[in-house]
């Protein structure tokens, strides 16, 4: 018999946002230069897909590595409502400071849900279109008291 | 997708290739644990403890890993994969109902983790060209179990 495998469960959400790409430090022109279309003083929106993937034992009791009925309403109630047909730039706190790409987005939903309490958070990934995904699975190497 | 091509990076196992094939099966299962209440079985599993149950239209990824054989250039047969897995899955779990038909799903709540748990076990020993390297089972669109390669965590199947 070998060894077990590892084994994780991933579910995805969805929802609607507008940003701007827009950095206060370069100039205008800079801004034009580098975000393009992105730049747009009005902003633009997409459907974002989101993908919580967690980890850990599975419950022989349950079957379960985290149960749904957990993890949606901690989803829904940490990443959804916050961001779902909201302004990112205006209406979450992170993003009047940094500019709201999927990069940082993918940052800012993991540190939203890290703290999950049943399983292990292993990495978030988004859809911004269905041409552009970006992940982020933390930083595992680092010990928890040096994280931000 | 993108998670497995960067965590196999991170293995050091990037001279390999990866194949995978897809399986669709359909099949009906409830969640419920005799050692809880009726009442627990219920706040626990929601809508999956119906007793009459209800199904999916499963769809199974399977990942085998290796080097191409230099004379024939595939890591393995294919073909030899399907029927690999219409014998050890589809002819187990399609059409049936995985409470009662399945004998290595006995005693376990039948989810999307211990189906997955249970196909890779049933498969990992019978791969013999190239190592089995992911088994992805898609419960729907918005739900899917993986299990890979290594770093167990202690999971029992």
């Amino acid at each position: 018999m070998t060894a077990s495998p590892r084994i994780s469960l991933t579910r995805r959400y969805r929802f609607a946002a507008s940003h701007r790409l827009h950095c206060s430090t370069l100039s205008p022109e800079e801004n034009r230069r580098l975000y393009d279309k992105c730049n747009n003083p009005y902003g633009h929106g997409h459907n974002y897909v989101l993908e919580v993937t967690v980890s850990g034992l599975v419950d022989q009791q349950t079957g379960m590595i985290a149960n749904l009925g957990e993890l949606d309403p901690f989803v829904e109630r940490e990443v959804i409502e916050p961001f779902d047909q909201r302004y990112l730039n205006e209406e979450v706190p992170n993003f009047r400071d940094n500019v709201p790409t999927t990069e940082n987005l993918c940052r800012e939903v993991y540190r939203r849900l890290k703290s999950f309490p049943s399983a292990r958070l292993e990495r978030v990934r988004i859809e911004e279109t269905s041409k552009n995904s970006f992940e982020f699975a933390g930083d595992t190497e680092m010990p928890d008291a040096h994280r931000q | 997708m993108l998670g497995s091509v960067r965590s196999a990076y991170a293995r050091g196992e990037d001279d390999m290739i990866r194949i995978t094939r897809k399986l669709e099966f359909s099949a009906a299962h409830f969640y419920h644990n005799p050692d809880f209440s009726a009442e627990e079985n219920r706040r626990i599993f929601g809508k999956c403890n119906n007793p009459h149950g209800h199904g999916h239209n499963y769809v199974l990824e399977v990942t085998v890993a290796g080097e191409p054989d230099p004379t024939t250039g595939m890591v393995l047969d294919l073909k030899e994969l399907k029927e690999l897995l219409q014998r050890e899955v589809a002819d187990r779990m399609d059409h049936r109902h995985l409470n009662y038909e399945v004998p290595e799903l006995a005693g376990k709540i039948p989810t999307c983790e211990n189906i997955a748990l249970v196909i890779w076990n049933l498969l990992e020993p019978k791969i013999t060209r190239g190592k089995l390297d992911r088994v992805r089972l898609y419960e729907s669109n918005d739900l899917f179990a993986d299990c890979t390669a290594g770093h167990a965590n202690g999971n029992r199947a």
